[in-house]
């Protein structure tokens, strides 16, 4: 057992006994290597089956709206600023939670990781920043670092930005030369290639709703997909009403999103829809100088003005 | 918005944004002269568009 899950089993266990938090919630082991679900435990003897490591990259501040008990929750650097988003738009309060913080040192990747191999990977572990995989037939020690989700490796906020108590000690944050390098792939098309580019990005897509389930922004009780009087975006496979879905869904969490990477990591045909995403992110920041779920003493970016607002767009 | 529109493929030049008040009625014409003006120099549209059968 590494020493992170040892440490959030014991600072769990201690809250749940001294009644600090009606539930705590985590990861356990899924079914398969390399799957983690996410878990609640509610009396000491089940947080014994949380666990940690570099597939935990699910965001759990998904779980917590509208909760009334006393929760206590792990949070990476991400979810952190997911709870933040929560907190400022009131879909909890900061006292009705006691964070756990866990500083990070980014996600797998298991996509990639997965392709290394000719048959299904068996058995992981992990040793400090080395991971070893077994399949069927080979067994490979790799570098963590080579094996990234990619928006880990353009993460700016390891460390939790909000806690009651860390599970370790903080991590240096990274230093990244272009955060946006994706993003201005896409500004430097043409116009029609970039319709195309997103035409080609979502042709898989099977408008199974998993990206907008996992992630922690989605959270009105009836989303505007699922609305029949009136009816917003066609619900059948039209390549017009998926891209609609698309740039609604991304638009919904303009100046929200934090790229915890979660929407695509839940999308079972592998489509990146940080692509729509990213290009808010940039914008927020470039524009308003604005990171989503840094201060919960901020209101979020598209319920605030200010004079030296841009607005050069409104004629 | 408009931003993430272009971003997908879609003109810039075919998203306005005023704000004009209902006395303003020169400022009204004028702006929807423009629209039209800047939406007309454009190749007609073809995205976002759907057929239906
Ligand atoms: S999870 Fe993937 S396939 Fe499902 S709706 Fe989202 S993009 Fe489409
Ligand atoms: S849109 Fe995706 S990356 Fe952004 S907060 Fe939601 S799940 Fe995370």
């Amino acid at each position: 057992m590494n020493k992170l899950t040892q440490n959030i089993r014991e600072l769990s266990s201690n809250l749940l006994k001294n009644n600090k938090v009606d539930m705590v919630i985590g990861f356990k082991k899924g079914t398969i290597p390399m799957a983690v679900s996410p878990m609640a435990a509610h009396n000491i003897e089940q947080t014994k089956e949380f666990i940690w490591d570099s597939n935990c990259g699910i965001n759990l501040a998904n779980f917590i709206s509208d909760k009334k008990e006393k929760i206590g929750i792990i949070a990476k650097g991400c979810d952190s600023r997911n709870i933040v988003t929560h907190i400022t738009e009131n879909k909890i309060s900061r006292d009705k939670l006691h964070i756990i913080g866990v500083p990070c040192t980014g996600m797998i990747d298991k996509i990639k990781l997965q392709s290394n191999f000719n048959d299904d990977i068996t058995d992981y572990s992990e040793n400090g920043e080395d991971i070893i995989v077994k399949s069927g037939l080979i067994e490979k020690n790799l570098k963590k670092s080579d094996y990234l989700k990619s928006n880990c490796k353009t993460c700016m906020h390891r460390n939790p930005v909000i806690y009651d108590e860390l599970a370790a000690e903080l991590v240096q944050e990274q230093k990244i030369e272009d955060q946006f390098a994706d993003v201005k792939k896409i500004e430097s098309l043409s116009i029609e290639d970039k319709w195309n580019y997103f035409d080609n990005l979502l042709k898989d897509c099977i408008r199974c709703y998993a990206c907008k389930n996992a992630c922690p922004l989605c959270y009105c009780p009836s989303c505007f997909v699922n609305e029949s009087n009136p009816q917003w975006v066609g619900k059948g496979q039209d390549k017009t009403d998926i891209k609609t879905f698309h740039f609604l869904r991304a638009y919904h969490c303009a100046g929200r999103c934090t790229d915890c990477g979660a929407c695509v990591q839940a999308c079972p045909m592998n489509i990146n829809v940080r692509d729509f995403t990213r290009k808010l992110i940039k914008d927020s920041y470039e524009i308003y100088g604005w990171e989503a779920g840094l201060d919960i003493t901020k209101r979020p970016l598209l319920d605030t003005f200010s004079l030296k607002d841009d607005d050069s767009f409104i004629k | 918005m408009g931003n993430l529109l272009e971003h997908m493929g879609i003109e810039k030049q075919r998203l306005h944004f005023s704000w004009i008040s209902s006395a303003e009625a020169t400022k009204f014409v004028n702006v929807a002269k423009e629209v039209t003006n800047a939406v007309r120099a454009l190749e007609p549209n073809n995205k976002f568009v759907k057929t239906l059968d």
